[in-house]
């Protein structure tokens, strides 16, 4: 494992070193699959404003950590302490500042934009006071507030996918392979929201097969 | 509305969002309950109109048919939030997940176990289902179908994702309904003899609150394993 610091508009910004407390710190991280190590010893953390790329050839664990970060998986060993208590801990307070997008959308093709959008901020135990229309017209989806959702492009579901980041009180994204399926529109707007949520103290983590950069964003690499 | 979130929020949201997307997707409603009327319908066929052997046969059809047509249904509980994310979206949830997987017996009761006792009455009628069995028979479904969907939850969790499910459902769970067949087939057939059948309804309120108060549980651990 090896973790290098971009040198964004903080130079040299470590996850460790950056003099704050760390929103999730991970200790001595391991996992494995059937007795296969695939993750060892992983010892990492995210503070606000950073955003921590994780990177790795196919079937380096990627997906699997980011779902042991999520609480979805239960490490063999090490720890996830977030804000300085292991999130088992304090597993509910975790998942309500947390915001996943995983590989699959968690989209309904059944339900209108609008009605997947209502459900899934019920489920997310987020306030009410966000329009939901307003965040369907940020992620570009404004024309398709009342189409179901099996009529969008898979960009479309992608986006509305992403739209649930927007919901207030979520301050680490989680995010499995966020660019996929987005076209360039899409890529610029997920920085930018991006660029805003980590200037307002969030902190976000993700995964990507093509080459992310994040320009005026703190940047920290994992190499699996 | 309260603009606060709270956990029967996010129940009623997700019961809601199972109702409608079932009203929407009207063949996997209807699937299960053509199936029921159509294996009702065989019996007569294939053992004549012989009314008095309808008549001792019929609880025992309708049940085991009721059986059959519900465990059809249980792939459907999990298996489309598992394979489109939401499901990890509802473990992701800070609600307790036993709420969450409330709202999916729910609606899963309501979408398939509870359609079930119309069409019950009508299989009834070609059974020749005597008057005096009818209530009991409503009663039965009443008190047993939420147990079909509770018990087939625990099942269909146990199982979402894996190749060939839904065989695999129905070999847990048929043996486990076999109480449930037992108690239900008795107390109509005991109707039909003019006998109290208050025994046999309090084991089936017994089986339901059992089902109840674990089914919520198992559901949410089963689903944790799956997903982990």
């Amino acid at each position: 494992m090896q973790v290098t610091a971009l040198h964004g508009e903080q130079d040299g910004a470590r996850p460790d070193d950056a003099g704050r407390e760390p929103l999730l710190a991970i200790h001595n991280l391991s996992f494995g699959r059937d007795d296969v190590p695939l993750l060892r010893d992983l010892q990492f953390s995210v503070a606000t404003g950073q955003i921590l790329l994780i990177e790795g050839d196919n079937g380096s664990g990627k997906t699997t950590l980011l779902r042991l970060l999520c609480g979805l998986l239960e490490p063999w060993t090490g720890e996830i302490r977030w804000q300085g208590r292991d999130i088992r801990a304090c597993y509910p307070d975790y998942l309500r500042a947390l915001s996943y997008v995983g590989h699959g959308n968690g989209v309904k093709l059944g339900l209108t934009a609008l009605e997947n959008l209502a459900v899934t901020r019920e489920l997310a135990a987020t306030d009410g006071q966000t329009d939901l229309t307003d965040i369907l017209r940020s992620m570009g989806l404004a024309g398709h507030v009342d189409s179901q959702a099996r009529s969008l492009s898979a960009g479309q579901r992608r986006r509305l996918a992403l739209a649930r980041l927007l919901f207030s009180g979520k301050c680490l994204w989680i995010l499995d392979e966020p660019l996929t399926a987005l076209d360039e529109t899409g890529r610029i707007m997920l920085k930018n929201l991006f660029n805003e949520h980590l200037a307002g103290g969030g902190a976000i983590i993700m995964t990507s097969h093509d080459p992310f950069s994040l320009p005026g964003g703190v940047m920290v690499r994992l190499r699996l | 509305m309260n603009s606060q979130p709270s956990a029967p929020r996010a129940f009623l949201a997700l019961l809601r969002r199972d109702l409608l997307l079932g009203l929407r997707y009207l063949a996997d409603l209807s699937n299960p309950l053509l199936l029921f009327l159509i294996v009702i319908t065989l019996f007569p066929i294939s053992l004549g109109p012989d009314k008095s052997l309808l008549q001792s046969l019929a609880p025992g059809i309708i049940w085991v048919a009721a059986v059959l047509a519900s465990s059809l249904s249980l792939d459907a509980v999990f298996r489309s939030d598992y394979e489109d994310g939401s499901l990890e979206q509802i473990l992701l949830s800070p609600y307790p997940v036993i709420v969450l997987a409330g709202a999916k017996i729910l609606a899963h009761w309501l979408l398939s176990g509870a359609p079930l006792i119309l069409f019950a009455l009508l299989a009834s009628v070609f059974l020749y289902l005597p008057e005096s069995a009818i209530l009991p028979l409503i009663l039965t479904l009443l008190l047993g179908t939420p147990v079909l969907s509770l018990v087939g939850a625990v099942a269909a969790a146990l199982t979402v994702g894996l190749r060939g499910s839904a065989l695999l459902q129905s070999l847990i769970i048929l043996p486990l309904y076999m109480p449930l067949l037992i108690f239900a087939t008795a107390a109509i057939n005991h109707a039909e003899q003019g006998l109290s059948i208050a025994g046999e309804l309090y084991f089936l309120g017994a089986l339901l609150m059992l089902a109840l108060t674990l089914a919520p549980f198992a559901v949410a651990s089963s689903l944790r394993i799956r997903l982990g």
